[in-house]
């Protein structure tokens, strides 16, 4: 048959399994620097703020592409700061040929954006070909403002929701700690280095905080398995013994998923390099704190122990009589 | 647990079949598609607007100018029915949305509560609505005031209303750009979007959208020129129109014009036959041409006015009686602003101005660019996996990666079938959902060794992988849709068509990943010789 053409071979088992590393006893460690991080992102957010795209921040954002050879970036910065339009910001983008102009959104409400964008496409038109335009009213865009982190905030609270129904709510507790110091933390390199945020950075957030999730499910559903299976052992041992079973699984995953975002962000084009640099940051950001947060914190805050069948009709039956 | 029946490994393959067959258009281009026969699926997946380029449009509606014109059409309806009425009124003003109107006698007041109460329309489901209307009209606060108060039931549907004339006009109006198809639909309240597939110059569009296009026509204030009009008072029901040109030029008209643009059965550009300049040819409708025709036959030697959008192109005086319902209208236009003026004419005036509040255009070039480098990022970056994994989980690896490929195909076809957009946000969407998939074995496979670590048989840890690794895997499967769902729900452009794919790629992944492997190692079980299984290939 068809099965005997498949070579039979093992893998590379590469992770020596009867490795212990003591992570629980670095835990206070661990979650005090992720509290400082987390102070510190927030900070930074305040002071510095975060660099809005034209999605948050309202004006264009113009693509060209030259029509022969390579853009004069300097001839065009001359020539568009002449057109009375604020701040202007020209950039090469990709290839030599090719600029990315940012108007910044123009006082007056939301024609003038429009008559700003006609003004420079008037005066690109004979050298430039318009590759991409996007013009974003200040109406639209602090709306999008809103969506974006309401969005956020949601969706940590439907994870938060599935995770407290699904475990115990020092479960949730120890994901929705874990989840804020990702959005956080992502935020505030972002702020630091002043990257572009805008809605494909919202959209790279939300993907990490289900990838985080992930990461902390995988750790949290081993933790209550061996809460069943180990009754008597001490809770940190317990947690340290969790986190260094998954530990395998946790660094070929997270190693697979760097491979395939590295190669979207070198190969996957100038458009999505932004999204990709987040989601890159946020998967080592997210696999950080599923070990280095969600777990230790239930060692502070303690767990049921007794996860025995009987005990869980116990709960249910008190759950139900209390409904009732 | 690993044994399939029968019935089962048919759906599976079954599923899989179809799969293949419903994704298999997208691999191939448009025309050789159309050359299968009839049986063969032949819906390819719709790319997005940032993929194979275009306009994508946001317009608001003026929502006050819409105000304004209810409040005008108000007191003009009070007015008439007052005035039919023969109640004596002193004055009729406007604030806001609503209307103060002093009667001459007090002691009217009930007979006249009574007549304005005919102007009030039922709102909203008048089986269940309990009495609600689009005005209000009560006592004022002084004696002989009457208050006409717009309600907010009344105003959000002449909102819903406008919007819904005007999508019907834009759609007339865009309609004459050319052969792709375009969508035109309504976003909340009072937004339409507009995307225009493969549009390369959104400068037509927006010209063409950029106007209401309000033709009517007026009559011309018979004495009095606006200048004394400035200095005295404006005689009621009349109003000063500011010229075409700009400079100067203003005209004393009356408020309520003669015949309207709705009144046109045609509107053609053509150009005048003495002096050679463009101009709009016109033809009433037959109520706009008996209309015309009363008004020319009474005020010969008179002027009227041609207004477009409250602005006077021309004050012609009328020479004879216009019976025709025919005519012509001159300005300062262009050969391109005539073409234009005439396809907006003949789709109808919109009920309000539209502003144009969110822009993306994309042109061809970047859509094509995108595409092949999206093509080529997750060639290499599939590469990358499956060397990974094969290198990994060695046999097992192998059957992981034949999941992978089937969990593309089926998120691929599900995308065909339920037609939803691929967008750059959902390339990368795909990509996450194979890192789930990828995530989804990787958790199997680990089990499975640990199984065989603590000394069971290949068969008892292969059952026993498989069997723990699923609960965890649906409950991280589950969180990650949870956080999904909400970007779809919540979530405007990029986020939403992200969201798509990774829900797709969410719910194909437990199927590829975890029963097609399943029966994938099975089957390998199953080829081995008899009691020779001693080790696993992972």
């Amino acid at each position: 048959m068809l099965m005997r053409l498949i070579p039979v071979f093992k893998g590379i088992d590469f992770f020596p399994h009867d490795l212990r590393l003591p992570f629980m006893r670095y835990k206070g460690l661990a979650i005090g620097a992720s509290l400082i991080a987390m102070a510190i992102s927030l900070a930074l957010c305040m002071t510095m703020g975060l660099n809005y795209g034209v999605d948050f921040k309202g004006g264009s954002l113009i693509e060209l592409q030259s029509k022969s050879g390579d853009a004069d970036v300097a001839a065009l910065r001359e020539q568009l700061n002449g057109l009375g339009l604020g701040n202007v910001q020209i950039q090469q983008f990709g290839p030599p040929s090719n600029v990315l102009i940012r108007l910044e959104e123009q006082p007056g409400g939301e024609k003038p954006q429009q008559a700003a964008l006609k003004k420079v496409s008037d005066a690109t038109q004979a050298r430039f070909t318009q590759r991409r335009v996007e013009v974003v009213g200040p109406a639209v865009s602090s709306e999008l403002r809103m969506t974006g982190f309401v969005a956020i905030a949601a969706g940590i609270l439907a994870i938060v929701a599935y995770v407290w129904f699904r475990f115990e709510w020092q479960f949730a507790v120890g994901a929705v700690v874990a989840l804020t110091h990702d959005v956080l933390v992502t935020a505030g390199i972002f702020s630091l280095f002043q990257f572009e945020f805008d809605l494909s950075t919202v959209a790279a957030l939300l993907t990490i905080l289900g990838y985080s999730v992930n990461d902390t499910v995988v750790v949290s559903d081993r933790i209550r398995e061996n809460l069943r299976k180990f009754k008597k052992m001490d809770l940190n041992e317990l947690l340290n013994l969790s986190i260094n079973e998954t530990l395998s699984r946790t660094i070929l995953t997270g190693v697979t998923a760097i491979a395939v975002l590295i190669s979207l962000y070198i190969f996957g084009g100038e458009v999505i390099r932004n999204f990709n640099f987040a989601m890159l940051l946020g998967v080592v950001i997210g696999t950080y704190s599923s070990i280095f947060i969600a777990a230790p914190l239930l060692g502070y805050f303690g767990v049921k122990r007794d996860w025995s069948d009987a005990a869980a009709k116990g709960v249910a039956a008190a759950k139900t009589k209390a409904k009732a | 647990m690993l044994h399939f029946t029968r019935l089962k490994i048919v759906v599976i393959l079954l599923t899989c079949l179809a799969g293949f067959l419903v994704a298999l258009p997208n691999f191939f281009s448009k025309e050789t598609v159309a050359s299968w026969p009839s049986f063969m699926p032949k819906q390819q997946l719709r790319l997005g607007l940032d993929l194979q380029g275009g306009a994508h449009l946001l317009l608001e509606m003026d929502q006050e100018e819409i105000k304004k014109d209810w409040m005008n059409n108000l007191r003009d309806e009070s007015r008439k029915i007052l005035r039919t009425a023969k109640i004596g009124v002193t004055g009729i003003g406007a604030q806001g949305t609503q209307l103060v109107i002093k009667l001459a006698k007090p002691e009217d007041r009930d007979e006249a509560l009574k007549e304005l109460r005919k102007i009030r329309q039922p709102v909203g489901n008048v089986m269940l609505g309990g009495g609600s209307y689009d005005v209000d009209v009560n006592e004022g606060p002084d004696a002989g005031t009457i208050i006409v108060k717009v309600t907010d039931a009344g105003l959000k549907q002449r909102i819903s209303g406008a919007a819904a004339s005007s999508i019907e006009t834009v759609n007339r109006r865009v309609n004459n750009l050319g052969t792709s198809e375009s969508t035109i639909v309504r976003q909340g309240t009072d937004r339409i979007l507009i995307q225009f597939p493969g549009l390369k110059d959104t400068k037509e569009l927006k010209q063409l959208i950029g106007e209401t296009a309000k033709l009517t026509f007026h009559e011309v204030h018979p004495s009095l020129s606006p200048e004394d009009a400035k200095l005295t008072a404006i005689p009621p029901g009349y109003k000063i129109y500011p010229g075409d040109k700009g400079e100067g030029g203003e005209y004393l008209l009356r408020e309520t014009p003669i015949v309207q643009g709705a009144d046109l059965a045609d509107a053609q550009p053509g150009f005048d036959s003495r002096t050679n300049e463009p101009v709009i040819n016109f033809r009433f409708n037959q109520v706009g041409a008996r209309r015309f025709a009363n008004f020319t036959k009474d005020n010969v030697g008179r002027p009227f006015a041609i207004v477009l959008d409250d602005k006077v192109l021309s004050a012609p005086v009328i020479r004879e009686p216009i019976l025709g319902g025919s005519g012509q209208i001159s300005g300062s236009f262009t050969v391109e602003s005539t073409n234009r003026l005439a396809v907006q004419l003949r789709s109808g005036s919109l009920p309000a101005k539209l502003t144009i509040v969110e822009e993306r255009t994309v042109g061809p070039s970047l859509g094509a660019d995108s595409i092949a480098d999206g093509e080529r990022a997750g060639i290499i970056g599939g590469i990358a996996v499956i060397c990974l994994t094969v290198l990994a989980y060695g046999t097992f690896g192998i059957f992981a990666c034949l999941g992978l490929v089937v969990h593309l195909i089926l998120t691929l076809a599900l995308m065909t079938l339920i037609g939803s957009t691929l967008t750059l946000p959902g390339i990368a969407g795909l990509v996450l959902g194979v890192a789930m998939a990828v995530d989804a074995n990787v958790l199997i496979y680990e089990r499975i060794r640990e199984e065989l670590r603590v000394g069971k048989t290949p068969v008892a840890a292969i059952d026993a992988g498989f069997q723990r690794a699923f609960v965890t895997i649906a409950d991280s499967q589950l969180t990650t849709l949870a956080c999904a769902l909400i970007m779809f729900w919540l979530g405007a452009g990029p986020i939403r068509g992200f969201a798509v794919t990774l829900t797709i790629g969410i719910m194909t992944s437990i199927f590829a990943s975890v029963t097609v492997v399943r029966l994938l190692i099975w089957y390998w079980l199953k080829a081995q010789p008899k009691g020779r299984i001693t080790t696993v290939p992972v």
